[in-house]
């Protein structure tokens, strides 16, 4: 319905654009040639490649559209609040194919799963895209049938904690029932199918009248975690130590095994200081949190059969300056030593074809409303006003 | 110093001067007295009955004889500090007064100075009226003589303006285009100036007066046969641009244009190099402008240079900015980098960055707290009783 009134308002920006980039990939110049009445290739800013593990150099620059089955699955949590809004606007979801999450997956492609878990971090200074790389890392993982664990943003676990129990099972820790049920719920979401398969290899006991026997689903363990509230905390440590256990051993219905991969958006979160406070005002530790002590034990590289994905972030950092961005500031001493060894992937603000892409794809949806903002100049005032740094620049656009 | 032997201060005897200005002296405005400290003053100043001490001190004479004392102190000037005496400008003297008797007054006319005795003293009308009492002049009765003859001459003009269009309608070579008086670029003469050339106060309705009376001679269309008299009362404007200073283009070792300015704004300087052939990269301080500015007011002020002038991918600018705040460190960027781009452009466009305001520094500073008010203009509260 959409795509054939699409193709004749593109064709302008595609006549337009063309003597920009004319060293396209062999793909977009056959199919422009051809310009058929069906739209092929749409323009060189979005490409219909969708399936992540065929994203290649010649996709760089360009949108590839997510279909709403596959947002509903892998990210009930994981995108930033931003850019839902702007999927709710636009009514697609886009996602810009990098350099960085290209690196990545083609790693992932290549390592080896019998050795100890590889621990990659997305660094870089705010807004320039972290998250949304590894959305589209966590993206390739899912269609590749991974068990992905995603914490959208260790920050959340640290501030603004409306009730903190006391731990049942160990007394000097604190829980957070809330945000616990809160990711068991989003985690059993995405990965239904996988826990099904998945069973528990010990008995847990919860209380005196609850536990979970040995040989049940994981699928129950987190039933059991999302109905008993007060002890979700525990069962998200046991998950945890489930998945570690069993992580790289073979499973019904995939040959090479269980593929583990744990996500971790903010992960400065685990070391940092938290602004909680017990009832003595005296400040938490993140250590002293039961969930951050899980997820500490987790991004170890003692287990293999998968990889731990992790982005730094600054922005919803506490106690962090503003112009920090380099992963050995923002983990700490500790947290540098604890991640160490690990694969920096540096993020940077768009290259010009990238942010020639965007401009592109805005002016596609109508989002810039303003007719100076359509002229050639606009657009160059536009790119230095944000100098390429994706988050301004969309927010720019957004006013103008 | 002989030479410098000062006179008496013209400002102070104007001010008892004036106590006799309706039955004799018709003297000038004493509010723009060029008030300025001769080097000693004779003590025949301090005199309050200076009746007798009256007009006499700037009769012809007095002002001729100041005029020889100055000349002569000048080339003792000259020879004091070493200098050639028939070279020796107002400047130099400005120079070596400040040298010789440095002070440190915040008021700069409150410090010494030797000037020509035309600059010291205003210029003063002589004696109105003959050794019988009668006023040479007919119109001394209407106290503005000077004003209300120059009225009169302009309306005589007008009048011989009109009869010779009258003629020439008789003789039916009357035409309404003929050459008109070249008024582009000059302006009337403002009301301090009007005042100075007539040496006697107006107000502001006479001035208006004047304006309307020279507007309506320029109306008639035969105008031109006055047109000394017209020109005499306008001024030139002068073209602002040609004032303006540009910076140098400079080369670097690579051959690559470069130029560089500086700019303030309250306490805040900037330095900015802005080399061509660049790619539209700014860095301030070694940061980038999106790290320095994250307020997109400041970035917006940064733009507005560049974009004014359509070169934004154009330069690479490299700036240090120190000083004041963050408006006042993207203002004084903003100057700067006008400045710098003004090496590349071409002088119309100089003129048109200059009728943008790019290139006027802005003068507003903190104002001072005063005494008795809590800030500047913030009083402590007021209490009825």
């Amino acid at each position: 319905m959409t795509l054939h009134r699409l193709s004749l308002r593109l064709r302008q920006a595609v006549s337009q654009a063309r003597h920009l980039h004319s060293s396209r990939s062999g793909q977009q110049l056959e199919a422009l040639a051809v310009e058929p009445e069906l739209p092929k290739e749409l323009s060189f800013f979005r490409t219909r490649e969708s399936d992540p593990a065929c994203h290649a150099d010649v996709h760089m620059g360009q949108y590839y559209t997510l279909s709403p089955v596959h947002l509903r699955t892998i990210f009930p949590h994981g995108l930033p609040s931003r850019f839902q809004l702007q999927m709710k606007t636009f009514n697609e979801t886009c996602v810009m194919v990098r350099q960085p999450a290209l690196e990545l997956i083609s790693h992932l492609k290549k390592a080896d799963y019998s050795k100890p878990a590889v621990r990659y971090m997305f660094y870089g200074v705010n807004g320039c895209g972290k998250t949304l790389s590894l959305c589209h890392a966590l993206h390739y993982c899912h269609t590749q049938g991974w068990l992905v664990l995603h914490i959208p943003d260790a920050h959340l676990w640290v501030k603004n904690c409306k009730e903190l129990l006391p731990s049942s099972f160990c007394p000097s820790r604190f829980d957070q029932p809330i945000e616990a049920s809160q990711w068991l719920r989003n985690f059993k979401i995405t990965n239904e199918p996988v826990l099904s398969k998945l069973k528990t290899t010990q008995r847990y006991v919860w209380t005196k009248r609850e536990s979970t026997e040995e040989g049940r689903t994981l699928a129950e363990l987190v039933e059991q975690g999302m109905s008993r509230v007060r002890t979700s905390s525990d069962v998200v440590g046991a998950l945890l130590k489930e998945l570690r256990l069993q992580a790289g051993k073979p499973m019904e219905g995939r040959e090479e095994g269980l593929r583990l991969a744990v996500a971790v958006d903010g992960v400065n979160a685990l070391w940092g200081r938290t602004s909680l406070k017990k009832e003595d005002k005296s400040v938490v530790a993140p250590e002293e949190l039961t969930l951050i002590h899980n997820l500490r034990k987790m991004m170890k590289n003692d287990w293999c059969g998968g990889a731990v994905i992790s982005s730094l972030s600054q922005t919803g950092s506490l106690f962090k300056p503003k112009d920090v961005f380099l992963p050995q500031e923002l983990l700490g001493e500790d947290g540098f030593d604890d991640m160490d060894p690990f694969v920096p992937v540096p993020v940077s603000n768009y290259s010009e074809k990238e942010s020639e892409s965007c401009y592109l794809y805005y002016m596609d949806r109508n989002w810039l409303q303003h007719p100076h903002s359509r002229t050639e100049e606009g657009k160059k005032e536009l790119l230095f006003l944000s100098n390429r740094n994706p988050n301004v620049l969309e927010r720019l656009c957004a006013s103008h | 110093m002989a030479a410098a032997r000062g006179t008496v201060v013209g400002s102070l005897l104007l001010k008892y001067g004036n106590r006799f200005a309706g039955s004799h002296i018709v003297t000038t405005a004493v509010g723009r007295q060029p008030v300025s400290r001769q080097i000693c003053t004779s003590c025949c100043l301090l005199r309050k009955n200076l009746a007798a001490a009256g007009p006499e001190k700037f009769t012809e004479e007095f002002i001729k004889q100041q005029v020889e004392e100055f000349n002569i102190g000048k080339r003792h000037l000259a020879n004091m500090m070493g200098e050639d005496p028939e070279t020796f400008t107002q400047q130099d003297i400005d120079r070596s007064i400040k040298y010789l008797f440095p002070s440190g007054l915040f008021e700069k006319k409150a410090r010494p100075v030797m000037k020509h005795p035309d600059e010291v003293f205003p210029k003063q009308t002589a004696i109105q009226w003959g050794q019988d009492g009668r006023p040479f002049h007919f119109l001394f009765y209407t106290g503005k003589q000077s004003y209300y003859s120059l009225m009169h001459d302009v309306y005589g003009k007008m009048l011989a303006v009109e009869k010779h269009q009258d003629r020439l309608r008789n003789k039916g070579l009357f035409s309404q285009d003929t050459n008109q008086i070249a008024l582009v670029g000059s302006r009337w003469l403002r009301k301090e100036e009007l005042e100075e050339l007539l040496v006697e106060n107006i107000s502001d309705n006479d001035y208006a007066r004047f304006i309307q009376l020279m507007e309506r001679l320029l109306s008639m269309p035969y105008s031109a046969l006055e047109e000394e008299c017209v020109q005499r009362y306008r001024r030139q404007l002068e073209v602002q641009s040609s004032k303006q200073e540009i910076p140098p283009l400079q080369h670097d070792q690579q051959g690559a244009a470069f130029s560089t300015a500086v700019g303030r704004r309250k306490t805040a300087t900037a330095s900015v190099v802005c080399r061509d052939g660049g790619s539209g990269k700014m860095t301030i301080n070694g940061k980038d402008h999106l790290q320095c500015f994250p307020v997109l007011q400041d970035r917006e002020q940064l733009v507005f240079p560049l974009h004014f002038v359509n070169m934004l991918g154009r330069f690479d600018v490299e700036a240090s900015v120190s000083g004041g705040g963050r408006s006042a460190q993207s203002g004084a960027l903003r100057l700067a980098l006008s400045r710098a781009l003004l090496t590349f452009l071409p002088d119309d466009q100089v003129e048109h960055v200059r009728q943008a305001g790019l290139l006027t520094s802005d003068p507003r500073v903190k104002e001072r707290k005063k005494p008795g008010q809590a800030k500047a203009r913030k009083k402590f509260t007021w209490k009825k009783r």
